[in-house]
């Protein structure tokens, strides 16, 4: 399990807390009314991960954009990496399973679009993590700054789209390895 | 069939992306390369996607219990507002980028247009929208250049291509009424304010190309009125609804 460390993230999400509470998952229900904190819930949302790129945490790749209590129901807004990306409604289940498991009954998903998803948003832990992956991060200068496996800048671009609606194809010219871009949105 | 025009404005957007979206993915496991494979999937996929969006947003506005799958199943040609350039057949790989050329210049600039839009939905999916779209015209053109300047072969298909698909260009710039009450609202462009830009663009792609815009400008109409689509969206529909049509109302 990924654990994040605290980072500094985009406003105006706050940043995402360690999770230190690893007891049987018994333990977390709580007594009725008692609310736990955005921080609790935003570590809670800092622990799963991308169905698709699973080394990186939603949190990571920048798409909760906003965790609040209206009363006594939480209202976690999520906005779309792709709007045609299948994983969107996985990761919509995904936050639900993690928030009911966690005893939060009253939880309402928010799409929203506008401002439209950025690769800006991906926090710094969520590119190391994707470099350490073998991803290379997105760079606005527009493409890959080195090959992720033998980090040499000899690189060409197969084709602008990739295995998923967020990435590229790109080769090494010294290792002759193909690899993934995160590409820049 | 509602005549709010806001309805039939975003049947025509949701249209234009679902019908583009159905006939490039006719193409996922047989196109020349896998990288195009991939790609013609990907491009399919963000048009299937925004497509969710447009109709969606369709259907609350015309608030009669329709979602968007309804509006993409459920419906029969005569109701489809897409314009007929992005339902013309595939036929060879050339012909299909040439197709995605022609269009994605125009969406681009529709979406940049729509950007701007009084109303914050419409604004909302045209901004995320745009995003994918500027990745969908750098391919195209990219390959329409290559493709037109590279071989005798590819030089030659290419320019059937052009001269078979140029009499559908037409429509995307024609206004009507539905036209006329988007900008009276402030909702959306006037068609005909996005051809000069579009002229430039494809002018300037197609002489890279070394490929030769044709003289006549006649162009095509009826698909975005739903006067009359052409033989080929009736054909494509019974592939694209054939489980609706076979066992209406199945679901997963």
């Amino acid at each position: 399990m990924v654990r994040s460390t605290p980072s500094t993230r985009p406003a105006p999400a706050p940043v995402p807390g360690v999770v230190r509470d690893r007891s049987p998952r018994g333990s977390l229900h709580r007594a009725s009314g008692e609310k736990p904190s955005l921080e609790t819930v935003w570590a809670w949302l800092s622990a799963i991960p991308d169905p698709e790129i699973p080394a990186i945490s939603l949190t990571d790749l920048g798409i909760i954009r906003d965790v609040q209590w209206q009363d006594e129901t939480l209202v976690v807004t999520i906005t779309p990496t792709y709007s045609g990306c299948p994983a969107t409604s996985i990761i919509n289940l995904d936050i639900e399973m993690a928030l009911r498991d966690r005893g939060i009954e009253k939880l309402e998903l928010k799409r929203q679009l506008s401002p439209p998803w950025t690769t800006d948003w991906m926090t710094d832990t969520g590119r190391a993590k994707l470099e350490a992956y073998g991803i290379a991060p997105p760079r606005p200068a527009g493409g890959p700054q080195h090959c992720p496996h033998c980090k040499s800048q000899a690189v060409e671009r197969i084709s602008q789209f990739g295995s998923t609606p967020c990435k590229a194809q790109w080769r090494c010219q010294d290792c002759l390895e193909p690899f993934d871009y995160f590409k820049c949105i | 069939m509602s005549t709010d025009p806001k309805f039939e404005f975003l049947c025509r957007m949701g249209d234009n992306a679902l019908v583009l979206g159905h006939r490039v993915s006719e193409w996922c496991g047989v196109a020349p390369v896998l990288e195009e494979d991939i790609a013609l999937a990907n491009v399919a996929l963000d048009l299937i996607g925004q497509t969710q969006l447009w109709l969606g947003l369709a259907g609350e506005v015309e608030g009669a219990g329709r979602d968007a799958d309804k509006l993409a199943f459920h419906r029969d040609v005569w109701d489809f507002r897409n314009v007929l350039l992005v339902e013309q057949p595939n036929g060879d790989f050339g012909q299909t980028m040439m197709r995605q050329f022609l269009f994605d210049a125009w969406h681009l600039a529709q979406l940049t247009a729509l950007i701007d839009s009084s109303d914050k939905e419409i604004a909302a999916i045209a901004e995320k929208s745009a995003k994918e779209v500027t990745y969908h015209l750098e391919r195209s053109s990219d390959t329409v250049i290559g493709l037109g300047d590279g071989t005798d072969e590819s030089h030659r298909r290419m320019q059937a291509a052009l001269d078979l698909l140029w009499p559908y260009v037409g429509e995307m710039f024609l206004g009507d009424d539905v036209d006329a009450a988007m900008v009276e609202a402030g909702i959306a462009p006037d068609p005909a304010s996005l051809r000069a830009g579009y002229d430039q663009l494809v002018g300037d792609t197609l002489a890279a190309a070394t490929l030769t815009k044709p003289d006549d400008d006649f162009a095509h109409k009826g698909g975005k009125s739903g006067a009359r689509h052409s033989e080929h969206l009736g054909h494509m529909l019974t592939q694209m609804q054939w489980l609706q049509r076979a066992y209406p109302d199945a679901t997963w």
